[in-house]
């Protein structure tokens, strides 16, 4: 539904670090719009990573993460040519999935 | 039909099984509303199994001194402490003070970044919690200026 993620994997060692940079609105629910009306709340909730298909992260968001999110991570075990790939769910239900090779 | 119907049947029940297996590494899958919603740093520690809060050398909160911006400021969770589950990072005084929670693997080091909203200037933490159920944490305190261009 979103832009996709930009994601960057860089293997350093056995190690690789992953830069995730997601395209969400991130609202807290404590905003009020030009009318005075709060704005709903809607934010993703749940952030899951796998490599090369194994689940490696899986981390839970409140509405106190920042518009378009910033996430970084370092999972072990990692080489140049394997894939990370990024999943997202909101409180609506919505989710997105995207990929990225490290390098 | 009757066989086709019991295959039919078995593969729909491995399939349920597996759904319900889900992350096996991980406690559990489902969003946790009870820390979102928990307005004390401790409740929101609890409501993950966690102890009694207690500093730690070992567990980091890297933060920025002052955030120009409250809307964006970064924060980071590490420690090189074995045997940690979860890590969390809290802002104290935001209306929601857990930010983020993050279930430690042991395909992923206990170390985290991202950026988070901060309401007005207040302790940040980042907790640890041990397979014990200890809740180790460190602290800092980040001054928040709204003012636009910053000072």
């Amino acid at each position: 539904m979103a832009d996709p993620m930009r994601i960057r994997a860089q293997a350093a060692g056995d190690k690789a670090t992953v830069r995730v940079l997601m395209s969400h609105e991130m609202e807290s629910g404590q905003r009020k719009d030009a009318a005075g009306k709060t704005v709903p709340a809607w934010f993703i909730q749940e952030v899951t990573a796998t490599l090369n298909g194994k689940p490696v992260l899986s981390a839970e968001w409140g509405p106190g993460v920042s518009k378009n999110p910033f996430l970084q991570f370092v999972v072990k075990g990692a080489k140049a040519g394997d894939k990370v790939a990024v999943t997202w769910k909101d409180n609506k239900g919505d989710t997105r999935t995207d990929e990225a090779t490290v390098s | 039909m009757q066989t086709r119907r019991e295959t039919l049947k078995q593969s729909a029940v491995v399939a349920g099984l597996l759904a319900s297996a889900g992350f096996p590494q991980f406690a559990q899958a489902a969003f946790n509303k009870t820390g979102f919603d928990a307005k004390s740093v401790q409740d929101a520690v609890k409501a993950y199994g966690g102890g009694a809060l207690a500093e730690s050398k070992d567990v980091v909160i890297t933060a920025p001194d002052i955030a120009e911006n409250g809307a964006v400021v970064p924060l980071g969770a590490s420690t090189t402490l074995p045997g940690v589950k979860q890590m969390l990072i809290l802002v104290e005084k935001n209306p929601s003070a857990l930010v983020a929670m993050f279930y430690v693997s042991d395909a992923v080091e206990s170390n985290f970044l991202t950026r988070a909203k901060m309401g007005q200037s207040s302790d940040v933490y980042a907790v640890a919690i041990m397979a014990d159920g200890k809740a180790l944490f460190a602290k800092k305190e980040v001054k928040v200026t709204l003012g636009g261009c910053g000072g």
